[in-house]
This record gives structure tokens, C-alpha cells and sequence, in this order.
């Protein structure tokens, strides 16, 4: 996806030339408010709207002996439903979100770190080659993860024959299949924004650092992982929001016991007759969950420009 | 340096560009299997390798060979294609306002841009669906082409937004102060100087909100009725085994978006060198 190329460049291209982005110098007046006027619009009518339906699905009631049929009312009883029933799912999206983010990050520092200060003329060819993949549908891929971590596949076999995993050992249809899928999937959303930030720093820094403290591991804690924090901040949200609200990963790597919040979402709108409130409360549940953490993430590490 | 600390240091130097080279390639290992089981000459392409083991074109040869392939990537590109321009110009309007403009509610229009995408898209696709079936029906509005494509701008038109907006924060204002000095009315500053300035933005906006769109499957899953993209055939089809064919416009995809990336970038250092 260029998406993820832009990500990249937005970050570099975010240094002006003399210091910090102005700020607006025209005063509102009419121009601006007809140049807000469409998006908002738009925000409004296929944003806020739907949210607002949704919050008034979420606490609707149903017709006693007619599946399928809601009148409008104020009824918590979906929640409850959604928090005792579907708790299991729930705590494992933010898990598994959360696993994903960290092995996301564990991958794509050094990916990010040798882009920005080791490969030189290679950079250009890097950044291609951590984009491109993600022309190839996303579907595509995970089925393909699928079958390469399938019980016959190369993986499997390889593991079992080095002794490493026992004989009646599988990868698919386990938590790690999911996680593993997630990582994959939202991985470069993790290494551009670090990629961006590690090239805004200025090297020399960094040899200072390494002058200062001598060992690598110090340098690395003391000085550049703190400059590369604006861009590990919108990595970790970019991997885990996405992750959190999944449900492609859990649907064909994993099995019923791993199922994520989102496959509930999913089958409690298509497959359940009259599942509508309670998929509506759960998704309302998860938004507000992930906005929460998102705002007390963003306010304890980071700064406002992010996103 | 002692030895000792350069021999630590060249190693270290070595062992980052190592786990990058190795990222990179497990990055690439499900693009190398669909290329390669777009060869398969099986029935079930994408679960197991044609026991016979004799790779075939004829995938390539004929990739609309599967009924609905096709007609599933048509939609995919003109919903792309509506999406990115109706979400370009919104968003780019909106970005303008956003960073050029002081005005009650920037901060609130800002927060409004930002909470979409922060939202989870299976909780976009959950509230669409909602309204869609409960409110939109009533005025006619049927699941399929049109509800994907109103999804789809309002999606990709916040990421255009964000885009937009960094660029015009990056621009150097000197420039445009340079163009009023020369007594350039404000029309002729904004044409002539501000929006070519700007175009670099809009453009890679424009590519993001295609290539989301694109790919999107969550959101356009719940919300398209019978109406299938590319994406949602692939899923779809993968019940009864994908075909061959799925994976060889897969791929082909993944070599034109290549080729574009290359041609953008050759085409823009070109334009940077003689000025620098």
C-alpha cells in the first residue's frame, strides 16, 4: 500500500525549513467554513450518524417472540450480554493486539534502524521492498501464511523433523497463528513511522551518544530509542487498533477457541438472528475501550502533532 | 578503539542490516507463494501443489477464467476510482481549512478527522450497516455498489486529511510571502505557487486512498450486500479452494503498484536534481 509509503514521507517531510509549522495566518471568514463544509458534512452524515445509530441499536430491545425485531428503547441488557458472555474474546483481541504490537515492534526497529543509518544508496530499494507486498491483497497473504504453516506444510515439518515440536504439534488453529498473522499483517504500519522519525534524527547525535556512554546498549536506550519515540508512538497505534478490531487473522489461522471479539462482532450480525444489540454493544465497548487507551497512551508518551 | 571494540562494532554494524535483510524476506514469503501457486495446475489451487508437479500458464494465459473474478476487480478499481476523487478533493479542502484558516472549531474539526481513524474498522463497518439497513433503505439506498463507494470516501478521506495537512505545515511560508511581495494578487499566489507546492501531497493522498480502498475488506464486507470486490471474492472463494486465477491478478497487482513505485521515484528525483 502507498498508504504505508506516505507514512513514511509525511513524517520526513514534516521538518520545515524554519523551525516549527507556522501557525495559521488567515482569519476564518466564509472561505474557510465552505471549505469545511463538504468533509464535515460528509464526517457527519457516514461517521457521526452511524455511531449514533449504532449507540441507539446498542440499547434496543426486541419484540417478545419475534427474532429479528427491535423497538427502540434504553436497555443496558446488551451490554451485560456482551460483557459476561463474550469476556473471553474480548480480553484476548486486547492480548493478541497487544502481543502483535510487541513482536511488530521487536521486528521492524532493526528493519527501521538499518534504513535510516546502514543502507545508504539501498535505502530507496528498502523502502520499496517493505511496501510492496502490500499490493498483494491482504486476504491473499494471510491465506497463503496459512498454508505455509499449514500441518503439512514446510514449517511444521521442518520443526517436527529437528524435534523441536512434538509429532502431533500445529501451528494453525493456535494463538501463535493468530498473533504471528497479525504481527505480519500490520507490520509495516509499525517500521514507517519509526523508519521517519530515525531519519529526521540527526546521526551525529548518535555519535555523540556512542562517545558519551561507550556501550552500544546505553546509546541505544539513553539516546536514539528517546528521538524515536513520536514515530514508536503512531507505530504502536497503527499495529494495535487495527489488530484489536480484527477478525480476518482470527477467522483463518485460528480456531473457536481463539476467536477475537471482531469474529463475534461478525457472526452476531450475519449469522444470529437478532444478534444485532448485542454485536452493537460489543462494538461500541471495543471503541470506547481502544479510545480510551489510546488518549492515556498518547498523553502519558507523546505529543500532539502525531496523527 | 581497541580491536576487541571494532571487531564488536563491525559486528554490530553487520548483525542490524542481517535481521533488517531477514524482515524484509519474511515480508516477501507469501508474495513468493502466491507467484508461485499461480503456476499450480490443480483444482484446489491454493491448498496443495498439482501431485503430477507440472507447473502450467494457463493461469496467466486466461486470468478471467473464473466466473466473477473479473467482474469483482472491476468494481474493485471503480470503487477505487470514485472513492479516491470524491475523498481527494473533500479532504484536501478540508486540510486547507485545517491548517490555513484560524476559526471556532478547529479543534473540534481536527478531533473529528483524527476518530475515524482511530476506530477499528470492523466498528465502521458495524455502524454503517446499522444505518444503511436501518435509515438509508428508506430512501431507497440498497446494499451494493453506491453504499461501498460512500464508505469508502469516508474512510480514506481522513487519511487524505492527514497527508494534505503535512505538506502544507511543511511548506516554506517565505515562498508565498516571496509571491505577494511581487504584488501577486491572492489567486495568482495560490495557483501559481501554493497549490503546485501542495501537488506532491495531494497526489500521494490520491494513491493512499486508492490503495486502501483497494484492499479494504472488513468494511466493505459488511456493507456491500451482493456486490463483490476483489477482496471479498478471495475470501469468499476460499471455502471452496481459491482459484489459480486469484492468485495471478494477486500478483500482477503487486508488479504494476512496483512499477509505479519505481516510475514515481525516477520521475521525482529527476524533477528534484536540476534545483538543488
Amino acid at each position: 500500500m502507498t498508504a504505508l509509503a506516505h507514512i513514511g514521507s509525511t513524517g520526513a517531510g514534516a521538518q520545515t525549513p524554519g523551525g516549527p509549522a507556522p501557525e495559521p495566518t488567515k482569519k476564518g471568514g466564509i472561505t474557510a467554513y465552505l471549505l469545511l463544509l463538504p468533509g464535515v458534512l460528509w464526517l457527519l452524515v457516514f461517521f457521526v450518524a452511524p455511531m449514533a445509530q449504532l449507540a441507539a441499536v446498542s440499547l434496543q430491545s426486541q419484540f417478545p417472540g419475534y427474532p429479528g425485531y427491535y423497538y427502540r428503547d434504553v436497555n443496558f441488557g446488551s451490554y451485560v450480554t456482551a460483557m459476561t458472555e463474550y469476556l473471553p474474546q474480548f480480553g484476548r483481541s486486547l492480548l493478541f493486539a497487544g502481543a502483535a504490537t510487541l513482536l511488530a515492534f521487536v521486528l521492524a526497529y532493526p528493519l527501521a534502524y538499518a534504513m535510516a543509518f546502514k543502507a545508504g544508496k539501498w535505502r530507496g530499494l528498502m523502502m520499496i521492498c517493505v511496501i510492496a507486498p502490500f499490493f498483494t491483497s491482504f486476504i491473499l497473504r494471510t491465506i497463503a501464511w496459512r498454508q505455509i504453516l499449514a500441518d503439512e506444510g514446510p514449517i511444521v515439518g521442518a520443526l517436527k523433523w529437528l524435534h523441536v515440536m512434538p509429532s502431533s504439534g500445529r501451528i494453525t488453529e493456535t494463538g501463535f497463528a493468530v498473533v504471528a498473522g497479525l504481527t505480519y499483517n500490520f507490520l509495516p504500519f509499525m517500521v514507517l513511522p519509526i523508519y521517519a522519525s530515525l531519519e529526521r534524527a540527526d546521526p551525529k547525535i548518535i555519535e555523540a551518544g556512542g562517545d558519551l556512554y561507550a556501550n552500544g546498549l546505553t546509546t541505544f536506550r539513553r539516546v536514539t530509542l528517546p528521538m524515536s519515540m513520536p514515530g514508536v508512538l503512531a507505530g504502536t497505534l497503527l499495529t494495535f487498533i487495527p489488530a484489536a478490531g480484527d477478525y480476518v487473522n482470527a477467522e483463518l489461522l485460528g480456531s473457536d477457541s481463539t476467536k477475537m471479539v471482531g469474529n463475534v462482532i461478525e457472526s452476531q450480525f450475519f449469522k444470529v438472528l437478532g444478534g444485532f444489540p448485542v454485536a452493537a454493544a460489543l462494538s461500541f465497548t471495543l471503541m470506547a475501550v481502544i479510545l480510551a487507551l489510546v488518549f492515556v497512551y498518547v498523553r502519558r508518551y507523546g505529543t500532539e502533532e502525531l496523527l | 578503539m581497541t580491536t576487541g571494540q571494532k571487531l564488536r562494532f563491525w559486528i554490530s554494524e553487520r548483525i542490524v542490516m542481517i535481521i533488517a535483510v531477514a524482515v524484509l524476506l519474511y515480508l516477501f514469503l507469501p508474495v513468493a507463494y502466491t507467484f508461485a501457486f499461480s503456476f499450480n495446475n490443480y483444482r484446489k489451487s491454493n491448498i496443495a501443489w498439482n501431485p503430477e508437479g507440472s507447473p502450467t500458464l494457463k493461469h496467466w494465459q486466461d486470468p478471467c477464467g473464473v466466473e466473477g473474478i473479473c467482474e469483482s476487480l472491476g468494481t474493485s478499481i471503480r470503487v477505487g476510482f470514485i472513492a479516491t476523487l470524491a475523498a481527494t478533493i473533500l479532504g484536501t479542502m478540508l486540510a486547507f481549512a485545517l491548517v490555513r484558516h484560524k476559526f471556532k472549531g478547529r479543534g473540534a474539526g481536527n478531533m473529528l478527522v483524527f476518530i475515524p481513524m482511530a476506530t477499528p474498522e470492523i466498528v465502521l463497518g458495524a455502524s454503517l450497516l446499522t444505518i444503511f439497513v436501518q435509515g438509508f433503505t428508506r430512501v431507497g439506498l440498497k446494499l451494493g455498489f453506491w453504499t461501498i463507494v460512500l464508505a469508502h470516501i469516508m474512510f480514506c478521506l481522513s487519511f487524505v486529511v492527514v497527508t494534505v495537512k503535512a505538506r502544507l505545515q511543511s511548506l516554506d511560508p517565505r515562498l508565498e510571502e516571496a509571491a505577494e511581495d511581487l504584488y501577486a494578487d491572492p489567486r495568482s499566489t495560490f495557483w501559481r505557487v501554493t497549490f503546485p507546492l501542495v501537488l506532491p501531497g495531494i497526489v500521494s493522498a490520491a494513491l493512499l486512498s486508492f490503495s486502501l480502498s483497494f484492499d479494504d475488506f472488513i468494511i466493505t464486507n459488511f456493507i456491500s450486500g451482493n456486490e463483490s470486490t476483489f477482496p471479498k471474492f478471495v475470501y469468499v472463494s476460499y471455502l471452496r479452494g481459491i482459484p489459480a486465477q486469484a492468485n495471478v491478478i494477486g500478483f500482477s497487482m503487486f508488479v504494476i503498484a512496483v512499477l509505479l513505485v519505481v516510475v514515481g521515484q525516477v520521475i521525482g528525483s529527476r524533477r528534484r536534481s536540476p534545483s538543488s
